[in-house]
């Protein structure tokens, strides 16, 4: 117990509150030495900028406080410090800061598994409150602040459980011992926590109640809560812009002998794809917050039209990486789903290189369609033509894999473990967000859908098929290769099959009740519309997918000491990481491999994908 | 080829099945508007090309479940079929002519929607937090929208403070309201009826609640009423009181302050204001006398009345009201008992 309160996440946030205090407590003497009112009339007793002042201090505090930066500090005063940093054995790495990828990976994974699960949280109470028209139990405030941190809390656990699979993965799959930059990929990881505790303190400042778009001016009215939002993004977007560099660099650099660009697991592919994106768009979501930040603390006009700010510049700076981040967070789904195809029905990937070009093709189409959220925005109504034709040349890409997938499937020996299952969920959901995309992209019929349920409705598919399904079957697939135990069979299957349909209910009433007239974003409904019963169904459907999660957590809580023992090629795969037993060693491979095969070739006998050293030296 | 074939007539039976299923389902709203007939064509057409991608994807992977899976005992691998080039550019080019006709489908229903009637009526829509009212050419504020069947209207819309927007879903069009800006809203109103405006853009506590009747009617009805409209608000012209009224109307003060007693949780209700005794936020008490009410009206952050958020009156009333204005304003308050 010693250990867990001494440990860098712990010590961490004691060290946020002190550098929050110190912050608020030095803007606020400031103000008092500039004759300034030094506080406010209203609950929270010092002034906002004080407060947003400290909520930095705070942040930087806990980051500096892990000892995440130290080998920085000691390199700058030109001290030596060891390439290689041991962890200790046993649970305590996990809370402290560690340069292994697969520790930070397990760190992230765990952190996005916390944060979908409170996300998850905040969207069980709206949904309990729309179960019925009227107010039951949230007040107005109450209700947008959940609806918004839901929203908000599901992107940035998304976020960082997309820099999980990638960090995990992505050295062992291309045979390397680490991370190209490991100091800064444990400073990415660190950053995240701090971020996180100032989403949440939104709950103590009031909330906000602008929904994650926080679009001005409602943005420039709403609580204080609203500064910490901002705040609590921008730090997030840090570990996101530094992990995709780092992976970006990685993959470049570190790749094992032989593996050429068209070898490469197809999930790196998208995991290039996706930082690509990560690296080059986070800022403009980060930057249009700040000038809404700045707008509040120091009266700068940008969006403000009495100041001849412009509202609509927002909804451009925050759309060019909010658009693109959702690809973000598909493209590594729709990898883990490429990469786990083949190995369930005993094929090659069909078409392996226009699958790994889709995902390009995806991720730079996905620049140019950012004007489709602003439709009826008011901007400039002829834009909105060029962008309508970029929006639907995203589904070519995306088609491309569809297709592939389905051709590597057909005639394929298909087992069913749960891993697969949740594959097929996968594809099934994700066609449906797919399916219902270009009715939202021709501009006539978006007029009608734009800012309805209809819009939630496609966007949970996307992001459920796109990620969550494939976010568990990765779970499933990798657990044994993180523990040496499997997660049990039986539950999993039980997992599946209650959140599938459950889901698969959940948004297409969603679509239903949004094109007969169901705004978005509302904490009631006018029961005259006949809606109530919908709702209800859909609140019952919410509690069943929060109930099947709660089966997979019992799942893992059991599986992890009792799970079956499996530290051997589980799913007989060709990937590198199956060649070698689970847990897998410190540095990865004991002997470094050469490729000397596709990564696919299921069915050609005698074909292998790696060679490790030792077994060359052996043969020769 | 078996397998071929019986896939290729299943896809064609569900993709129909499908089409045929959400046809029979009445996906939309009725159709109240001259634009909404070619959005709701356009709309059928994507449900086609929906519901035949869907065939095409659910029938090959759900067969393959069934008919390819591993049968017990066998541990040998599939075919090795790496692709086909062939293949994956007919999955390339086919899906893209669909999506360019889709596009240009898409540019030519936005074409027939924009439609210009040169002689359309003009109505002025104001948006606040959290109201509608809209300005007749008459002169006279409403927080109802009055239309006349088949003839086109462009509503001017600004908004006083944040973002909203305007939807009825039965005219299937929708467009946001800005502050500073003028944007257009163009409908052409086919069915006689009674629809409501909504608020499609999240624009603070109340957005669930920002509504407005929107009456479609003959144009002998609508004279009608413009006619007694234009009445009433001759006569309310006359006194204090009555112009007081039309203000609080035109500034949408009454959709946080409720004349009647009842509470909003959103602002402190007007009946029985004037004179009363108002407990502050700080812990004072103050007397509600004009001197107070009218430091309220001008800087509403001023004093807080206890159980009230700050920040959720607009402060513009000190440009926007005159003098004159805010004794009417004060006369209507102190005329609520």
């Amino acid at each position: 117990m010693k250990k867990f309160f001494t440990s860098a996440l712990i010590r961490g946030l004691l060290w946020q509150a002190i550098g929050w205090l110190v912050g608020v407590l030095f803007v606020t003497g400031i103000r008092v030495l500039m004759g300034l009112n030094p506080f406010v009339t209203n609950a929270y007793f010092f002034t906002e900028p004080a407060w947003v002042f400290g909520a930095l201090v705070g942040a930087i505090s806990y980051v500096a406080s892990t000892g995440a930066m130290s080998d920085w500090f000691k390199w700058a005063k030109g001290e030596e410090v060891p390439e290689h940093r041991e962890d200790p054995p046993g649970w305590e790495k996990y809370l402290n800061v560690s340069l292994d990828h697969k520790v930070i990976g397990v760190q992230y994974t765990v952190t996005a598994l916390f944060l979908l699960c409170v996300g998850g949280l905040f969207a069980l109470i709206f949904r309990t409150e729309l179960a019925h028209s009227g107010l039951q139990f949230l007040t107005l405030q109450e209700y947008n602040t959940f609806m918004s941190l839901h929203g908000i809390v599901m992107i940035i656990g998304i976020l960082i459980g997309v820099a999980g699979l990638m960090n995990y993965l992505a050295p062992m799959l291309i045979g390397a011992q680490d991370m190209a930059f490991p100091r800064l990929n444990a400073f990415s990881f660190w950053v995240a926590p701090p971020a996180v505790v100032l989403l949440l303190t939104t709950l103590v400042f009031g909330g906000f109640d602008t929904g994650w778009t926080g679009y001005p001016p409602l943005s420039e009215r709403a609580p204080l809560g609203m500064q910490m939002f901002f705040l609590g993004v921008a730090v997030a977007g840090w570990a996101s812009i530094l992990g995709g560099l780092n992976l970006i660099a990685t993959v470049l650099r570190m790749r094992a002998k032989g593996m050429t660009a068209f070898r490469m697991p197809i999930f790196i592919w998208a995991a290039i794809a996706t930082s690509l994106i990560s690296t080059t768009a986070t800022q403009l979501i980060g930057l249009s917050f700040q000038m809404v930040m700045f707008q509040r603390l120091f009266g700068m006009g940008f969006f403000d039209s009495d100041k001849g700010g412009n509202p609509i510049l927002f909804q451009h700076l925050f759309w060019f990486y909010s658009h693109p981040a959702v690809y973000v967070f598909v493209l590594p789904g729709l990898g883990i789903i490429s990469e786990l195809i083949p190995v369930f029905v005993r094929k090659p990937l069909f078409g392996y290189r226009f699958v790994a070009m889709s995902s390009l093709g995806i991720a730079l189409v996905g620049f140019l369609v950012w004007a489709h959220h602003m439709f009826v925005s008011g901007m400039n109504p002829y834009l909105r033509i060029p962008f309508m034709f970029s929006t639907l040349l995203v589904a070519v890409p995306t088609g491309v894999k569809f297709f592939s997938w389905i051709a590597t499937i057909w005639k394929g020996k298909i087992e069913m473990p749960t891993p697969m299952l949740f594959v097929v969920g996968g594809i099934v959901v994700f066609l449906l967000g797919g399916l219902s995309g270009p009715p939202n992209a021709t501009v006539a019929t978006d007029l009608h859908l734009q800012n309805t349920y209809w819009i939630v409705g496609h966007f949970h598919d996307t992001m459920f098929g796109g990620y969550i399904f494939p976010f568990f079957a990765a779970l499933y697939y990798w657990f044994p290769k993180v523990t040496a135990r499997k997660l049990n069979e039986t539950l999993g299957k039980i997992h599946f099959w209650l959140m599938t349909p459950s889901f698969l209910v959940l948004t297409l009433l969603m679509m239903r009740v949004g094109l007969l007239g169901m705004r978005r974003r509302v904490a009631d409904y006018d029961p005259a519309l006949g809606f109530d019963t919908y709702h209800l169904i859909m609140t019952i459907a919410a509690y069943l997918i929060a109930f099947s999660v709660l089966i997979f957590l019992i799942n893992l809580f059991i599986s992890i000491r009792r799970g079956e023992k499996a530290t051997g090629n589980v799913w007989n795969s060709r990937s590198p990481e199956w060649q070698v037993p689970s847990p897998m060693p410190v540095h990865n491979y004991d002997y470094p491999f050469e490729v000397v095969g596709e990564p696919y070739d299921y069915g050609l006998p005698g074909s292998v994908y790696v060679k490790f050293e030792d077994e060359k030296s052996k043969s020769h | 080829m078996r397998h071929y074939i019986i896939a290729g007539v299943l896809v064609i039976v569900l993709a129909v099945a499908t089409y045929a299923g959400l046809m029979a389902v009445k996906l939309m709203p009725v159709q109240a508007s001259a634009q909404a007939v070619p959005i709701d064509n356009l709309w059928n057409f994507e449900l086609a090309i929906i519901s035949f991608l869907f065939a095409l994807i659910i029938v090959p992977l759900v067969y393959s479940l069934f008919v390819f899976r591993r049968r017990k005992g066998d541990t040998s691998d599939g075919e090795h079929i790496e692709g086909n080039n062939t293949l994956e550019i007919t999955w390339t080019v086919i899906p893209l002519i669909i999506v360019l006709i889709l596009a240009y489908m898409g540019t030519y229903t936005l074409g027939d929607v924009l439609a210009v009637d040169p002689s359309a009526m003009e109505v002025n829509v104001t948006a606040s937090q959290w109201s509608w009212r809209f300005v007749y050419p008459q002169g006279f504020t409403a927080t109802e929208l009055h239309l006349v069947v088949n003839r086109q209207v462009v509503l001017n819309m600004q908004s006083t403070d944040v973002i909203h927007s305007f939807w009825v879903p039965q005219f299937r069009i929708k467009q946001d309201v800005l502050p500073g800006r003028i944007t257009n809203y163009r409908i052409t109103p086919t069915l006689i009826g009674t629809y409501t405006a909504m608020c499609a853009q999240l624009c603070g506590l109340k957005h669930s609640y920002m509504t407005a009747p929107v009456v479609v009617s003959s144009q002998a009805d609508y004279d009608a009423w413009i006619q007694g409209q234009v009445a009433v608000a001759a006569v309310a012209a006359q006194t204090p009181v009555g112009r007081g009224q039309q203000l609080v109307t035109q500034n949408g003060c009454t959709s946080c302050h409720s004349i009647d007693g009842s509470s909003t949780g959103i602002a402190p209700t007007w009946k029985g204001l004037y004179q009363s005794q108002v407990k502050l936020s700080i812990g004072a008490t103050v007397t509600a006398d004009e001197a107070y009410l009218t430091e309220s009206i001008l800087s509403p952050s001023a004093k807080i009345v206890a159980g009230f958020q700050d920040n959720i009156m607009p402060k513009t009333f000190g440009t926007n009201l005159t003098q004159a204005q805010i004794s009417d304003i004060l006369a209507y308050i102190e005329s609520l008992k």
